[in-house]
Order: structure tokens, then C-alpha cells, then sequence
């Protein structure tokens, strides 16, 4: 996908592929031939900009045909750079205004709630939207509401588009932040994939009648040292032998 | 020894618009929802610490379970509306217009209106409908929400009106706002054959000397004013247009169509983007250029004080109306 581009949320992509690969083909409840059935798990996706990995993991769960990667980002694709709703099969919502996912997540909760549905509503947001202030007032309200059936999933990579997050408005500590605000607050190594499933099936199966946040440490570029290695990655340019100097690094590394 | 005129003070902000003796007709919104809720199980009502100043209180005792209390939180609210429509549900979420338009205008947009959901997006304090100054004051919440691909715009009149368009705004299907009468609010249109239909304007009443467009409470300004000129036998046309967005341009250009008779409007609102230049694009598309006229609020924060005092101040008081409204035929 960003290959075609040469450019793009590359770093991020990789640093989340491992808590993506862990929601949809360890937590989740789906039907690929079906991405609207009434009984899915809801996956919003707040970051729009991560699309570029969450098509990846559509593409794998079935749910968008493989031979649609290399439209990403062209003209009238289905898979446009901010991830958009009425766009993609499986996006649930039109992410990327950011701050705004994790209050629908509530009203969803709330609606599965209403609908007697034991679905769960999962809201992938990034640190930098930590800033926001309607994240806190959705926070609480989640809370409040008890909303057992929300699992919020934090990505801190620590870095948005000015800098390190820490530097530019720090957020931490966190985890005793989310606990304040009345949430069961889980933090792990976000590309250590047996703590990500740990961390996944605590969340779901918890009896506490609280909304739960899993806050992933990850690293940007993550599988990719020589990308890893740059100071600042929050939009990357590849050029195209890099491509296949990463896609070699990866598939090595896959098959070990 | 003189008469001490009385001085008036800034009314409460649940204070009514209705003159003294005048017929109105309590909370209509929240008996209206109410009723409506009855056959339609998809309604919620939600609301951000405004339940009481909306009306929504009325719903929410009548459906105690399908009323969402939110707190003092425009943006959850409204991404939370977003949610709730996600799921099937039809949400009637309220708060003032300022709150909305203002604060919460990203979450509205971006939220409900860019993917089409089904969310009623109910504001009271409209234009200058309260004394306590510019934080209250929505007098660009219209030119703010035409600006909104998708979204409908109403602003009805009275308690009628409010009656009929609850049921119709909750069969369109896609983002709407409305602002809101509260309270105590008018009945006036029950007096002329007219029935509220979304996208609709209607003439309520025929004249050749000028035409009055107006929507919201100044269609009763217009009304009030259009008895009074009559005394002068100045004959005026009033066309009421309770949907501003979309816009019945058909009828308005129709009406203006009618050569010699100038053209006013009359809003509850800033004169920038609201009704008035509406209508101007509207009749300069079609090639109509008549005497045109605005009566609207300044492009100001406006003054805080009692009701009565401001809406003569800032020209949208029925005296103050038809003294204009004299100077220009």
C-alpha cells in the first residue's frame, strides 16, 4: 500500500500491526462475508491515519479483497488515507478528526446495551489524542455508565507530529489516570504478542462492571530497524529500494 | 411629581417569549416527543445537563429508561448521539444553539453529518432569545449549520409548529437541527390553514404592497406586523419557511416573482448567513433582483439585558418592525 504512495503513516502502521493481529484474529467476533452482522464486535478505528494498517488487517481477516492493496490512496479507492466509513467494508466509523472515536465508542455501548447485546465496542486510539479533551469527558462517561462492553486501546508510540507526546503534553502517568477516571486499566508491551493476548482476554472477560483501556507500548517502525533508527517518523518517506530492503527484513523475520 | 417607568431586568433564561396574554402552549418539544416516542421505539432522548431548559424533562419522565442524562458535555454528547444512531437508535440530543453550534460543531460534522446519521440535534436559546449576552446568544448558529454539507435546518414558529415538526424531523431520514422554543411558547399559527411539511414555505397570508419572508419567531413578528400595517392600509404578504435547509426556493421565488413588491426578510439572527442572504442567492440565481430588504440582527455580540428591551434595541421587536417597515415602502 505505501508502497505506491511512497510515503506515509508507515511507522505506526507497524508499531500497531501487533495488537491488530491480536484483535482480529484472537479477540474479535466477526463474519468476513458479513462486516455489518448485527453480532460483530464494533472496531473503531479514532486514528483515521492508521487505516493504511487496519486495511492490512481487514485484507487478512477476508473482509477486503487482497487485490485492492495497491489502490490505497488512489483516485475513488475504497481505501482512501484517513480511514472513512461510508469508504470501507469493516471501517466502522470515520476516524481521523482525532478525539471524537472513543464518544461514539459510548454511544455505541450504550446502544448495544439498550439492544441487549453482548458485543463488545473497540476503540483504537493513539497518545496524542490523549489530548484531547473530549477524550476525558468520554472517559468519564464511560465510567459512569458502567459500560463493561468497551475496551479502549491506547497506542503510545510516543510520538505525534511535532515530537515526542510526552514533550508536547504529557499524559502520563497514565495508567493511574485511566484507574482515576473509573476504568480497569491494563499496560503492556504493545509488540510482545503473548502480552497482548493476555492483556485482550483480561479485558473481556473481567466480571467488573467497568469500561476497560489496554494502553500498548509500542515502537514505531517496529521489524524495520533501519526505519526504527529514524529520529523522526510520524510520516516517513520510502524510497523504493528501501521498500524491498523492509519487506526482505520483515519476511525474514516472519519466518524465523 | 413624574411616573417612574418601571425598569426591566434580564429575564431568566426559562423566561418565556410570549407577550402578555398572549395564547401559548407549554413545552411542546417535550409533549410532542413524547407522543411520537410512543409508536417509535427507536427514540432517546439525550441531553447535556439541559433537560430541564429543552423541555426534554417531559420525555424523560415519560420514558424514564430511554433518556440519557450526558452531564456537562457537548462533544460526548453528540459523538455519543453519533454512537447511538450507529446502533439503530433515533437520538434527540439537546443543549443551547450556542453550545452546539460553537462547541460542539467538529463533532456534529464530522460525527453525524459526514456519514448521514440518523441524530436530531435540538437547541434552545436561539438567536436573541435570552437577556444574558453573547455567551447565550446563538445569533450565527444558522449561518454556522448551512455551512454543514447534509444537514437540515428548522426553525418553527410556535407551539404548532414545534408539534408538527417533531414527528416529521424524526421520519427524515439524516442529520437535523433545530432550535427551540421553550417554555411557555406562542400558538399562533392555529389561527391560519397551515400544516408544518419539511422543505416546505407557505404563505400565510397574501398582500401586494411588500413581502415578508420570514422563519422562527419573527413569522409571528411578521404576522403581528402585517395586522398593524393593515390599519394603515398597507397590504403585506408574509411567507413563513420553517426549513431553511434545504431552502424551498420554488415558493420563495415564486412569491418574489410578483413584480413591484419588495421583498423583506425578517430573522431571529445575525443578517450574515443567515435566512435573508439565503433567500438574496436564491432570487439573484433565478435572475430576480427586487427591493430587498433585511431585518436582522447587527454582525455584533450583543447587549446582555431584559428581552423586550434588546428586541426593540436591535429593531426585531413588532414596533420596532413596522416603524421600519413604514420607512421603507
Amino acid at each position: 500500500m505505501g508502497e505506491v504512495q511512497g510515503q506515509g503513516y508507515i511507522a505506526q502502521a507497524l508499531g500497531i500491526a501487533d495488537v491488530l493481529a491480536v484483535a482480529y484474529f484472537h479477540a474479535l467476533t466477526y463474519r468476513p462475508e458479513d462486516p455489518h452482522w448485527e453480532g460483530r464486535d464494533r472496531f473503531l478505528l479514532s486514528i483515521g491515519h492508521y487505516a493504511i494498517a487496519l486495511y492490512a488487517a481487514l485484507i487478512e481477516a477476508g473482509i477486503i479483497p487482497e487485490s485492492e492493496l495497491e489502490t490505497y490512496g488512489v483516485d475513488d479507492s475504497r481505501l482512501p488515507m484517513s480511514g472513512m466509513a461510508s469508504y470501507t467494508p469493516g471501517m466502522e466509523i470515520s476516524g481521523g478528526s482525532l478525539g471524537q472515536g472513543l464518544g461514539i465508542a459510548v454511544g455505541m455501548g450504550l446502544g448495544l446495551k439498550r439492544k441487549k447485546s453482548g458485543a463488545f465496542v473497540y476503540n483504537l486510539m493513539s497518545d496524542g489524542e490523549l489530548g484531547e479533551g473530549a477524550t476525558w469527558e468520554a472517559a468519564m462517561s464511560a465510567a459512569h455508565w458502567k459500560l463493561d462492553n468497551l475496551i479502549c486501546l491506547v497506542d503510545f508510540n510516543n510520538q505525534q507530529a511535532d515530537g515526542p507526546s510526552t514533550q508536547m503534553l504529557c499524559s502520563e502517568p497514565l495508567q493511574p489516570k485511566w484507574e482515576a477516571f473509573g476504568w480497569h486499566a491494563q499496560r503492556v508491551d504493545g509488540n510482545d504478542i503473548k502480552a497482548l493476548v493476555a492483556a485482550f482476554d483480561t479485558a473481556r472477560t473481567l466480571a467488573e462492571p467497568r469500561p476497560r483501556v489496554i494502553i500498548c507500548d509500542t515502537r514505531m517502525a517496529m521489524g524495520v530497524p533501519f526505519l526504527q533508527a529514524r529520529e523522526r517518523n510520524h510520516f516517513l518517506r520510502v524510497e523504493a529500494d528501501e521498500w524491498q530492503q523492509a519487506l526482505a527484513v520483515l519476511s525474514e523475520g516472519r519466518h524465523a | 411629581m413624574s411616573a417612574v417607568k418601571p425598569r426591566l431586568t434580564t429575564s431568566a433564561m426559562i423566561a418565556s417569549i410570549a407577550a402578555e396574554g398572549q395564547k401559548t402552549q407549554a413545552a411542546p418539544f417535550g409533549h410532542a416527543l413524547s407522543a411520537l416516542a410512543e409508536t417509535r421505539p427507536d427514540i432517546v432522548g439525550m441531553t447535556a445537563d439541559l433537560g430541564k431548559y429543552t423541555d426534554l424533562h417531559i420525555f424523560a419522565r415519560a420514558h424514564p429508561d430511554r433518556f440519557y442524562q450526558m452531564g456537562m458535555a457537548e462533544q460526548l454528547l453528540f459523538g455519543a448521539a453519533a454512537g447511538m444512531a450507529r446502533e439503530g437508535f433515533t437520538p434527540f440530543a439537546t443543549t443551547y444553539a450556542v453550545f452546539a453550534a460553537r462547541r460542539a460543531y467538529d463533532f456534529i460534522c464530522l460525527g453525524i453529518s459526514e456519514e448521514k446519521l440518523n441524530v436530531k440535534v435540538v437547541c434552545a436559546l436561539p438567536g436573541l432569545t435570552t437577556g444574558y449576552g453573547p455567551s447565550h446568544q446563538a445569533t450565527e448558529d444558522i449561518a454556522i449549520f448551512r455551512g454543514m454539507p447534509g444537514i437540515v435546518v428548522v426553525d418553527p414558529c410556535d407551539a404548532l409548529d414545534i408539534s408538527q415538526a417533531v414527528p416529521a424531523i424524526a421520519a427524515h431520514d439524516g442529520p437535523v437541527y433545530m432550535r427551540l422554543l421553550r417554555g411557555n411558547v406562542p400558538l399562533v399559527l392555529d389561527e391560519y390553514d397551515y400544516r408544518f411539511e419539511l422543505g416546505k414555505a407557505a404563505l400565510l397570508r397574501d398582500g401586494p404592497d411588500a413581502l415578508i419572508i420570514a422563519s422562527g419567531l419573527m413569522t409571528m413578528r411578521a404576522l403581528e406586523t402585517a395586522e398593524a400595517l393593515r390599519k394603515d392600509r398597507i397590504d403585506v404578504a408574509v411567507m413563513h419557511v420553517p426549513t431553511i435547509k434545504p431552502l424551498d426556493e420554488a415558493a420563495i421565488n415564486a412569491a418574489a416573482a410578483r413584480t413591484g413588491r419588495p421583498v423583506i426578510v425578517a430573522e431571529n439572527h445575525s443578517r450574515i448567513g443567515g435566512l435573508g442572504e439565503a433567500v438574496a442567492g436564491s432570487l439573484l440565481r433565478a435572475g430576480l433582483a427586487p427591493r430587498f430588504r433585511q431585518i436582522a440582527l447587527p454582525d455584533a455580540f450583543l447587549d446582555a439585558g431584559a428581552l423586550p428591551t434588546l428586541h426593540d434595541r436591535y429593531g426585531i421587536s413588532t414596533e420596532a418592525m413596522v416603524q421600519t417597515i413604514r420607512g421603507w415602502l
